[in-house]
């Protein structure tokens, strides 16, 4: 018996090696590739990097493989590999009205300049198991299988097929003619994602863009071909759009003192935005989602719209002290969401709406949009707002919206606690024997019932 | 030590001069002046938004004021601006020398620790380290309150809402302050539960020489309780003095108004 | 320093610093700890890294090791008391690995001992240090949430909350209630929970030789208590804070006055009470101790 508490050794050491049978799965099956991790799966890379703040795709498609697909797990083996790296320096804040936009819509504009931008979406889509897809091994065959859903249903545009969807992959191409020349989006290899070329590919093309008065249902759109043609022109951001005429507060102005940074210095309270904003774009995509969720729902509702939502491709450059200059590093994805909200005005400023602003790796909509919600909530003393509910509760959820912290200490409760149960089954023991004796003490002349006196 | 304080005749206990408060643009209150003597009954009415809890708030520092002072007499005798109090011994005067009945009691009593546990807070607060001692202290004035000794375990979630009430008073009154603010204590309460608590407020006061201010939107409460009354619209006093003689005899058309209103009720 | 494998082309080779923390970040550490000596009980918040194993499971404990271990200290790691449950064995080789250092499991061997909730039976001396896994840091946080308010009540002493929840254990069960993370006071001032240890434990806190260290990562704090520190658990004059006593000794090494774990032997109720303390239980063997069922098992059951 006492065996139990021995021997601990051995047993995690098989533990162990279990668990990688268990991930390897069928050894007959053909063990996944971090290049099919990193193709088919993007969207899970992009959660591990943008909650694991790694922006390495193939790290993170090494994690997702090493953790079974757990995505919790490979955020926290992505985390605790970024504690290791040397730190050379922050970047440039990058600039994301200069964004090599794959896709870019705005819920408050019908048309606006540059357009609307679907890019690859499920938007849309019928929530549709497709059964092509699971026996589909090749990109001519998933192409094929494009084809056929979008001359099927034509507002629907298709699951990408193999690849990282760049755009192209997307392409409904309801004439078809361009399919065959569509070049396959051909990702670029592993190196790509710590530098990206700096030249636009050619897959651009791809984007679906609609066009002045279609709204996203109309019937024209255009593809392909002209899109390419004609690249992507301005594309200001909604926000500036509405700030040229004073509708909205002006983005905070930068002062120049560089912003607390949440991974090298202890999160303390009153948390500036600069702080809160690190946290959230850190934080669980689900707790997010739930919080975002509730202020729509009244707890805080701050009424808000979808100024605009963008994601592509942004320059990262790092000012280099010796050199005098800011110096290009290389490319990454991110995904923007500026919310706008209604604000009332007070005596001393006239009505204007205000920002919530939400900005992730990779393209994840979902969590960039519950992010700008939820840190528009926060602002609500700057504001002047009631506080009223979880969603602005700065100490609420900041502490607990990381989820390599939460699952932790949630998952802790595994770990033994025969110390502090066995305090406590002492002292429950004790304090039963002494109720006992009580009431045997009593027990010969008073009956049971009428012993406890009537509550209220 | 309270009724030595009160043979000072001269000495006030609580000095505002010129107090204001703005939120904003927006007026909470302005120009304000009171003093208050040890054992004195001070009632501040006025309908909701004339600024009564406002001056409240200033008065018992909840709120910093946008001009003026605030001094109170220490128990040593000397006067302090209460602006310039460390936060600790702003704390030390809030749980010991000062006490403050809400009109919520959620808001003036922890809800999920016993009564005994609401009353004994302050005296551990203040350093009693003995619990049969906190025990019994806790206990007298259970008693003392009308509160039955064998509720003194349970918390306040199961009292009704005049026990909250008296349990308030008697976690406020344990370490002997000497000066209670009241806010609406009685409103919200049954008539025949709202008379009781009075009574009870009116002779604890007695016994203890306590210095009260009171708000309250009802002028039968200020007329059985309060000794000098002030009268407030629109952020401003403007009308004060003996309670009786204002009742009586309002100068102001206001107060004549808010007067009527009650006797024709 | 370790390599670990390299997995797909192109990738870089993922190497570690020694205890895997880099210089700058033990630095930091460091900082955190000395000012943590230098306030005793003060919760010093220090930048907590990710580290490779989760919250909770002594990230705090483990920072605060690694940016204290050198080349030649000799490690214990335990967990409720032994060597030898998973816990500890997975920190002891993640030190083993990182940092290469000797590992012990003797108590009077070690120079740094991590623990999770015992402090060892046998006595700590100058020169050691104990460092602490500490889950939840603030003692006042289950009385008050939020952290603006408690580092408020911890810069002015009021502690009138912490003794309320005292009297109301007292008040509803005859007892004080909290049998581990018993709260104490540091050197007069400061309140501090000393992690979940047994308030068995609490005494040996008080005036110890050593040197103790606590960690939490996920609340990303450290504190301290430095050598021959009065540390005082709370409590009320006429309810003295008193310790558990267990009624019979341990039953394989016959030791008394130590902390016994229950194991439960089958499933009519027979159980048996051993050292907590795995080291304390085999020394005391090793010398010749016996207890009641030091025969092997099966045997002479109660």
């Amino acid at each position: 018996m006492y065996v139990a508490v021995k021997g601990g050794e051995a047993a995690i050491r098989n533990a162990h090696a279990l668990l990688a049978q268990r991930r390897r799965g069928d050894a007959s099956v053909p063990e996944i590739g971090l290049d099919q991790i990193t193709g088919q799966l993007s969207l899970a890379v992009d959660r591990v990097m943008a909650e694991g703040s790694l922006y390495d795709r193939e790290l993170a498609a090494l994690a997702i493989k090493q953790a079974r697909g757990d995505l919790i797990e490979a955020i926290f083996l992505a985390r605790a590999f970024r504690t290791t790296l040397p730190r050379f320096g922050a970047s440039v804040p990058v600039d994301t009205g200069a964004m090599r936009v794959r896709r870019r819509i705005s819920a408050t504009f019908k048309d606006l300049p540059g357009g609307q931008v679907l890019g690859p979406t499920f938007d849309y889509t019928h929530r549709l198991l497709d059964e092509r897809l699971a026996t589909q091994a090749g990109d001519d065959a998933d192409r094929t299988a494009a084809e056929t859903t979008t001359s099927a249903r034509p507002n629907v545009p298709p699951l990408p097929p193999a690849g990282e969807g760049w755009g192209g992959g997307t392409a409904p191409t309801p004439d078809a003619s361009p399919a065959g020349e569509i070049p396959a989006p051909s990702l670029p290899s592993s190196d790509r994602t710590r530098l990206l070329p700096s030249s636009t590919p050619e897959t651009e093309a791809g984007n679906i863009r609609l066009r002045s008065g279609r709204g996203f249902t109309g019937a024209r759109v255009h593809t392909s071909g002209e899109a390419a043609e004609a690249p992507a022109g301005p594309m200001p951001r909604v926000t500036d759009l509405l700030g040229d005429e004073g509708l909205i507060e002006p983005a905070p102005a930068d002062d120049g003192t560089p912003p607390r940074d949440l991974t090298r210095e202890p999160l303390s309270f009153p948390a500036d935005r600069p702080l809160r904003l690190q946290a959230l774009a850190r934080g669980d995509e689900g707790f997010l989602l739930a919080l975002g969720y509730s202020t729509q729902r009244g707890y805080a509702r701050t009424h808000p719209f979808v100024g605009e939502i963008r994601f592509g491709e942004v320059e990262v450059s790092l000012h280099a002290e010796e050199l005098g200059f800011a110096v290009p590093l290389g490319e990454i994805s991110v995904t923007e969401c500026q919310s706008v909200n209604q604000f009332k005005g007070s005596a001393t400023q006239p009505p204007q709406f205000t920002r919530g602003y939400g900005l992730v790796f990779g393209q994840l909509e979902r969590k960039a949009m519950s992010m700008a919600l939820v840190d528009r909530s926060l602002r609500f003393a700057e504001l002047g707002e009631e506080k009223s509910a979880p969603a602005q509760d700065e100490e609420f959820v900041l502490s607990h919206c990381d989820n390599v912290q939460a699952t932790g200490f949630v998952e802790h409760l595994k770990l033994p606690h025969y110390v502090d149960f066995q305090a406590e089954l002492d002292l429950i023991r004790r304090m039963r024997a002494e109720h006992a004796a009580e009431a045997e003490a009593q027990a010969p002349d008073v009956a049971e019932a009428p012993h406890k006196e009537a509550a209220e | 030590m309270s009724q030595e304080m009160t043979s000072l005749p001269d000495a006030p206990l609580l000095v505002a001069e010129g107090l204001a408060k703005y939120y904003g643009s927006r007026l909470g209150c302005r120009d304000v002046d009171l003093t208050l003597h040890a054992g004195e009954v001070l009632a501040i009415v006025g309908e909701s938004g004339s600024g009564k809890s406002t001056l409240l708030s200033l008065l018992s520092t909840e709120l910093a004021p946008s001009a003026g002072h605030v001094s109170y007499r220490m128990r040593d005798g000397e006067m302090r601006d209460l602006a310039a109090l460390s936060e600790a011994e702003r704390r030390l005067l809030l749980r010991t020398d000062w006490g403050f009945v809400r009109q919520h009691a959620e808001q003036g009593l922890r809800m999920a620790v016993s009564a005994g546990g609401n009353v004994g807070e302050r005296l551990m607060a203040v350093g009693w380290r003995h619990y049969g001692n906190i025990r019994q202290e806790a206990a007298d004035w259970l008693v003392r309150v009308e509160i039955a000794t064998e509720r003194m375990d349970d918390d306040p979630r199961t009292f009704s809402g005049g026990m909250r009430q008296r349990l308030q008073i008697a976690r406020n009154l344990v370490t002997r302050p000497r000066l209670v603010f009241m806010d609406e204590p009685t409103s919200g309460l049954d008539v025949s539960v709202q008379a009781r608590l009075l009574d009870l407020i009116r002779q604890l006061v007695e016994e203890f020489g306590l210095a009260v201010v009171i708000v309250t939107h009802d002028l039968a409460v200020a007329r059985l309780l309060s000794h000098r009354i002030m009268v407030m619209k629109s952020g401003r006093v403007i009308e004060q003095g003996l309670t009786d003689q204002v009742l009586d005899d309002p100068r102001e058309p206001y107060t004549q108004l808010l007067v009527s209103s009650v006797l024709a009720a | 320093m370790t390599a670990l494998a390299r997995t797909a082309s192109g990738m870089p080779a993922i190497t570690y610093n020694f205890a895997y923390l880099d210089e700058q970040t033990k630095r930091m550490i460091r900082r955190a700890i000395l000012k943590a000596i230098a306030i005793p009980g003060y919760q010093v918040p220090f930048a907590s890294r990710e580290m490779p194993m989760p919250y909770g499971w002594g990230t705090g404990g483990v920072q605060v090791t690694a940016a204290i271990l050198g080349a030649n200290d000799v490690l214990k790691v335990i967990d409720q008391g032994s060597d030898d449950t998973t816990n500890a064995v997975a920190i002891r080789s993640f030190f083993e690995t990182t940092a290469g250092v000797a590992t012990t499991t003797r108590t009077r061997d070690a120079t740094i001992i991590q623990t999770r909730h015992r402090i060892p039976e046998a006595p700590l001396r100058a020169g050691q240090v104990i460092v602490y896994q500490v889950p939840i840091p603030e003692p006042l946080r289950f009385l008050e949430p939020r952290e603006t308010e408690t580092r408020r009540l911890h810069a002015l002493s009021d502690y009138g909350l912490m003794q309320v929840k005292l009297y109301e254990d007292i008040a509803r069960h005859g007892h004080i209630a909290t049998t581990y993370a018993y709260p104490v006071k540091v050197a007069g001032r400061y309140v501090m929970d000393p992690s979940p240890i047994p308030k068995f434990d609490n005494p040996k806190m008080d005036d110890s030789p050593a040197l103790q260290l606590f960690g939490a990562g996920r609340e990303k704090r450290i504190y301290a208590i430095p050598p021959y520190t009065r540390v005082v658990s709370l409590d009320f004059e006429d309810h003295p804070f008193a310790v558990q006593a267990f009624a019979e000794p341990c039953a394989l090494c016959g030791a008394k006055g130590v902390y016994l774990d229950e194991v439960i032997l089958d499933d009519k109720g027979g159980r048996m009470f051993v050292c907590s303390d795995t080291d304390h239980c085999a020394t005391r063997q090793a010398e010749g101790h016996t207890g009641s069922m030091s025969a092997p098992y099966g045997e002479g059951q109660p």
